[in-house]
Order: structure tokens, then C-alpha cells, then sequence
């Protein structure tokens, strides 16, 4: 069931098209990766999902429920972390959720289930100036759980935080998908991305310019996964040997190695090995590069997530 | 209006962890209430009944009619004390030991030099340490003096007229019909809080200004901390937001005054009026003051800017206001000028407070709502491109 969907997004500031015709839809239970470099337009459009800024033209629908500034049926449905740490410093951290839950309707029962969820239970009771960056990172998350959104918008949740923090807060994310919640997450940890989202986008110049799972995505790319071998032995028969396995696109000899270009490593992998190794030639070392979100990033805007 | 309330609980709540706030809200306008009490409240009479002597070497007409009538009069009335002495010399004696504010010094031959038409003479002599006492006095004899020469003129006109009563049962007629009380309390020209009221009401509204800026100022701190973006995102009217840190201001502003009024009324002795003329005043004050503030706020870019014009215009406000002084001091330019503060009306409605009954505020409270209802809808409009979608 589809809990987000946008179409035809656009929104302009003076001379600039901030956010131009994006469309992309998000089902229960699947976390969305929304990648792209600096002022791509990711904060604008998460800004006009969750009802912060009205679009100039196209439409959000959470659950059904038409989404602008004014919705306020619409921004129940949805649960909000901001990139910066919005939070009240003079106010403890259960005072900081119970203000929030007051605002949502939320029971304050949920008050304490989100401190245990996010680990800040022992530290509920102290101002949240005195947090730490990571411990900072897990009330502002614990703010977007209380009344048990729909639709829960990540905005770059665990920057600049240590581990344990980031992989609680990422820990949180999976069992929150797992439990049928609909989640939009944009980072600049690509590992991040690859390891929680089911799917991403990738926003350049405020337009969507890809959208799909990673290995689709490599795939719409024309990128492959790459074996490089070290080599004692006949170097063109094995040559000549791999090439006529059916998963194998190319093979090149270079000094004492062979590099092949393969439609998937994982599997491809053990009938090379067992291809080599039937033929007496013996293995000295394997490398295997798979095309991963910074490729494919790298390939569709020509720079570094992190630029 | 629900969420306006539970935006202004959680604003309260934070504040009331800020000391600054109880500085310039309590401490401030108190301490420097009781500054000013103490270094100009004596200079300003504070109330001080005026001790006078009266040395009569004439003992005619004029001058027991002076001393009798004018003097006595005003004793009667509350505003000096007299005291009567054989000599000019032990007249002169109680006001060096400082026992005397000052002595009236009536000569002999007084009565006989106004009955032949000649130039009248009342010495004054006044303790140097009290120079307001011996204005007083000296402005009791220059009254005196100035009726007599015009019963000296009457007097030899009548003569000169062919009238046969003799001149001096005419002086003595003309000095027997001089008014007597002229020193008096004009109730309605002149309704003045006392020193200690005026300089703790002047402190008080003077700092009103910076306690409730932290409520208005409030929004832009949203904005800086990014906790705006988090409550434009939750279910709650953007109007509500605002209504909120409005709100905030104004229970801030109130409470700040409550205090203030009993603390300045229980420590320095201050006297405020009725308690719901004193309310009517406070709340439309605050009201004003937050309106004033909310201005300010909303045409800065930044929370530290915003503080930084806010104290100007409060300083500003409370200068022309007469929160530091009273306004007689000042001059009719100033007088003028401050009737578009609402420190102005609010010290105004204390007088009239002072003076009349709980309706005397009315005018004041109704100037400082319409200033209030003015910045604060000038406020609100500016204030939405701050929650501009």
C-alpha cells in the first residue's frame, strides 16, 4: 500500500527552480533513500512533504491525505527528523518529547516507549544541553517517533554522530520498516543508503534523475561487478577458458592476472574459481569490485555524494 | 487556542530556568527603584511637612493678617508647620541649627509702611540644606507682598478719591479681605504620584519592555535553534505559533509587574492606588509593551538583533516616557512628545489613579490599548514571513 506519494513536486525561489517535476512514491514498510549533493533540492522536497513549504505546483499525498501547510489531518500522518538537532536545550529530554507529544495529541505513555526505543531512559531527566552529539541525535529522532507516523522523514539523521549511536539510530530504522512504517531517508553516508534503503533516488538540479533499487540501478547504468585474479600459470588458455562461461562479459590479461567483467560477482565467483582450479592454474589472490551508490552517483552527477 | 497555550507553557517553562530573565525582570527595576528613592526622593520633598518660623516685630494688622491667615491657613491644611518666636534673632537661630526650615522675618513698622503707601518688606531666611522649603517660603512672602502693594495702590487711590475713612482702617479692611490659603493642593491640575511610587512605576514599566522580549523574541530563536521548521511540520496552526509567543510575552509582562507592584509597595513603601486601577493599568501596559517589542522582533533578521534594537527602543520609550524623571521637568516639547509612549500613559493613569477613583485610569488604559492593538496587528504582519510557507 502506498503511504507517500508525490507528483510533479516543483517549487522555485526567485531565479532558482529549486525543485523541478518530481514524482516518486513510498509503500508501507519501505524506506526511501533520497540522495544527492548539496543543494539539490532534498531539503526543499522534504520541506513541501511534511507541510513546511507549499509547492508551486504538484501534490503529496500521505495515506491518503491531501499534504499542505495547512493539513493538519495530513501532518499527523507524519513524523519529522529534522537535519538540524530541533530540539529545546533547557528542557530535559522528557520534557522535550512530552511538549512534542502534547502538540501531536500523542498519549504520554509514548513519552517513555520512545526514550527506552532510542536508549535515553537513564539520561530522561536531564536538560538537553547536557546530551552528548550522538545522545542530541537519538531525542531528535525520538521526537519523530511519538505518535507513530506513517510516514517518517529522516533528514541526514546521524550526521556527524559517533557508532553507537549511528548504528542504534540505524538499528531503529530497520525495526521501524519491519513494522510497516514508510520511511523517507536522506544521507550522505552511502554505506548508510545501501544498508537500509530498499530503493533511492537520486535529485540533481532539483529533478529526479534516477530512481530504483541499487542493482537496478547499476544495471540502468550499463555498470558490472569486476573479479580480478593473480595468476601462477597458462594465462591465455584460462583466459580463453573464462571467457566461455556464460555469466563472464570480458576478459583482459594483464602482467600475471586476469580482470573480468561479470553480470554478478556473488555468483559468479565460485564457478571461476572452480573453472581455474580444474585447469591447474592456481589462485593467488581475488579481488571483487562491485558497483556500488557511489558509482552509480558519481556516474549520473558527476561528483561525490559528499561534495 | 489549545497549542498557543502549550507553546506558551513550554516557553515559560524555559524561561523560568533563564536567571537573566529574573535579573531584568525583578532585580533591576527594584534595585534602581530604590537608587533613585534614596538619592533624589528627599531632594523632591517626599512628602516632608515644611517647619516654619515667624518672628513678628510689627504686630499690626498686615502682619498678623500674614501670619494668621496665610500661615496658619496652610498649616491647617497639612502643607507647613509654624511657630511663632519674640525675636528675629532666635527666629534666625532655630533655622541655622537646622530646627527651622526657615523664618519669616516681619519688621517693625510693616503695617505702617503700607497704611502711607510705602514699599512693604517680608525677610526670608532659609536653611541652605532645604532649598525646596525655602522656595516654598519665599514664595508664601513674594504672594503677600504682591497683594499688599496692590492694597497700597487701592489705598491711596480711595484717598486720593475724597473717601474720609481714614487709610488706616481702609489697610486694615483691604488686609482682612486678602485670601488666606495660598498654598493649596490642586487636585485636579496637579495630581503628582510620590517620589517613591513614581521612580518604583517608572522602573517598573521601564523594564517591562526588556522582560517581555523574550517571548516575542522567542520566534526568531525557533528559528535559529531549527526547532521552527519542527513546529511548522507538527499539526499546529501557524497563527497558534504566533498566538503562542505573544502569549508567552504578555504573562511574563504581568507577572514581572505583579511582583514588582507588591515588592516596591512591602520594601520601599511605594503606593500603587486601588488594585483594580493598578490592574487595568498593568495589564494594558504589558499589552502595549509587547505589542512594542513584537514590532522590533519581527523586522529583525536575528534573535541578537532583535535585542539589540529592542533596548534601543526601550530606552528610547522610556526616556520620552518620564520613567527616569517626571515630565513637569522636562518641558512642554518633551510633554508632548510622550504621549505616544505608553510609559507615559501608564505613570499618567497611576496619577490619576492617585487622585480619583478606579475610572481616572480609564483614558490611560484605552491609550495604551490602542497602541497595543496597533503594533501588535503591525507585529503579526510582519511576522508571517517568518512562518511564510
Amino acid at each position: 500500500m502506498t503511504v507517500l506519494s508525490c507528483s510533479g513536486l516543483s517549487r522555485r525561489f526567485g531565479d532558482v527552480q529549486a525543485v523541478d517535476d518530481v514524482s516518486f512514491t513510498i509503500a508501507e514498510g519501505e524506506t526511501y533513500g533520497l540522495l544527492g549533493p548539496n543543494g539539490a533540492g532534498k531539503t526543499t522536497t522534504i520541506s513541501m512533504i511534511t507541510g513546511v513549504l507549499e509547492p508551486d505546483a504538484g501534490e503529496v499525498v500521505v495515506a491518503g491525505q491531501p499534504m499542505s501547510t495547512r493539513a493538519i489531518a495530513a501532518k499527523r500522518l507524519v513524523g519529522y527528523v529534522p537535519q538540524e538537532l530541533a530540539l529545546y536545550p533547557d528542557l530535559t529530554g522528557r520534557e522535550n518529547l512530552r511538549f512534542f507529544a502534547s502538540l501531536y495529541g500523542a498519549a504520554r505513555s509514548r513519552v517513555d516507549h520512545v526514550l527506552d526505543v532510542v536508549g535515553l531512559t537513564d539520561r530522561a531527566g536531564d536538560l538537553a544541553r547536557e546530551y552528548s552529539g550522538g545522545m542530541k541525535r537519538r531525542l531528535n529522532v525520538a521526537v519523530g517517533l511519538l505518535h507513530e507516523p506513517r510516514l517518517l522523514v529522516l533528514d541526514e539523521p546521524t550526521a556527524g554522530v559517533d557508532p553507537q549511536s549511528r548504528n542504534q539510530i540505524m538499528d531503529n530504522v530497520r525495526a521501524l520498516a519491519a513494522a510497516g512504517m514508510a520511511i523517507l531517508y536522506t544521507t550522505h553516508y552511502m554505506e548508510e543508503a545501501e544498508r537500509l534503503c530498499d530503493r533511492v533516488g537520486v535529485i540533481d538540479s532539483g529533478r529526479l534523475i534516477a530512481e530504483g533499487t541499487r542493482r537496478e540501478l547499476v544495471e540502468k547504468l550499463g555498470e558490472r561487478d569486476r573479479i580480478s585474479l593473480l595468476l601462477d600459470g597458462d594465462l591465455a588458455h584460462a583466459a580463453a577458458m573464462l571467457g566461455d562461461l556464460r555469466d563472464v562479459r570480458n576478459v583482459a590479461v594483464h602482467g600475471h592476472g586476469l580482470d573480468l567483467v561479470v553480470d554478478d560477482a556473488r555468483e559468479c565467483l565460485p564457478v571461476v574459481l572452480s573453472a581455474i582450479s580444474s585447469n591447474g592454474v592456481v589462485v593467488r589472490s581475488v579481488e571483487v569490485t562491485e558497483p556500488d551508490l557511489e558509482t552509480v552517483f558519481l556516474h549520473l552527477t558527476g561528483k561525490a555524494l559528499r561534495e | 487556542m489549545r497549542q498557543a497555550l502549550l507553546i506558551a507553557l513550554r516557553d515559560l517553562r524555559e524561561r523560568a530556568r533563564d536567571r537573566t530573565a529574573y535579573v531584568l525582570a525583578l532585580v533591576l527595576p527594584l534595585g534602581l527603584a530604590g537608587v533613585f528613592t534614596l538619592i533624589l526622593g528627599n531632594i523632591a520633598g517626599d512628602g516632608e511637612v515644611f517647619r516654619y518660623v515667624v518672628a513678628d516685630a510689627d504686630r499690626g494688622v498686615v502682619a498678623t493678617t500674614f501670619t494668621d491667615e496665610v500661615l496658619r491657613g496652610a498649616a491647617a491644611n497639612g502643607a507647613i508647620q509654624i511657630r511663632s518666636v519674640p525675636t528675629a534673632a532666635e527666629a534666625q537661630a532655630l533655622v541655622d541649627k537646622g530646627e527651622a526650615t526657615a523664618a519669616f522675618l516681619l519688621p517693625e513698622g510693616l503695617t505702617e509702611d503700607v497704611t502711607a503707601g510705602r514699599a512693604a518688606r517680608i525677610d526670608v531666611v532659609g536653611d541652605v540644606d532645604a532649598p525646596t522649603g525655602t522656595q516654598v517660603a519665599r514664595s508664601l512672602a513674594e504672594t503677600y507682598t504682591g497683594r499688599l502693594a496692590a492694597v497700597r495702590v487701592a489705598v491711596a487711590a480711595t484717598v486720593h478719591s475724597g473717601v474720609t475713612t481714614s487709610p488706616a482702617d481702609l489697610a486694615a479692611e483691604a488686609a482682612a479681605a486678602l485670601p488666606g490659603t495660598v498654598v493649596a493642593e490642586d487636585t485636579t491640575g496637579r495630581r503628582q504620584l510620590d517620589p517613591k511610587t513614581q521612580y518604583a512605576a517608572g522602573m517598573a514599566v521601564f523594564f517591562l519592555f526588556f522582560a517581555v522580549q523574550s517571548g516575542v523574541t522567542g520566534l526568531l530563536d525557533e528559528r535559529r535553534d531549527g526547532t521552527l521548521a519542527r513546529l511548522l511540520a507538527a499539526p499546529v496552526r501557524r497563527s497558534s505559533i504566533l498566538a503562542g509567543k505573544l502569549l508567552t510575552s504578555v504573562v511574563i509582562g504581568v507577572l514581572s509587574m505583579t511582583v514588582l507592584v507588591v515588592a516596591s509597595s512591602l520594601l520601599m513603601g511605594a503606593h500603587w492606588g486601588h488594585p483594580a486601577g493598578v490592574g487595568l493599568l498593568v495589564l494594558a501596559g504589558v499589552l502595549a509593551a509587547t505589542g512594542a517589542m513584537a514590532v522590533v522582533a519581527a523586522i529583525a533578521k536575528t534573535a541578537e538583533q532583535a535585542g539589540g534594537w529592542q533596548a534601543v527602543v526601550a530606552i528610547v520609550l522610556g526616556a520620552l516616557g518620564g520613567a527616569f524623571f517626571p515630565l513637569e521637568q522636562a518641558g512642554r516639547a518633551l510633554e508632548v512628545l510622550s504621549l505616544v509612549t505608553p510609559h507615559r500613559w501608564f505613570l499618567r493613569g497611576l496619577a490619576d489613579l492617585a487622585g480619583g477613583g478606579v475610572a481616572a485610569v480609564l483614558p490611560s488604559v484605552a491609550a495604551m490599548t490602542a497602541f497595543a492593538a496597533v503594533t501588535c496587528a503591525v507585529a503579526l504582519i510582519l511576522f508571517r514571513k517568518v512562518v511564510r510557507p
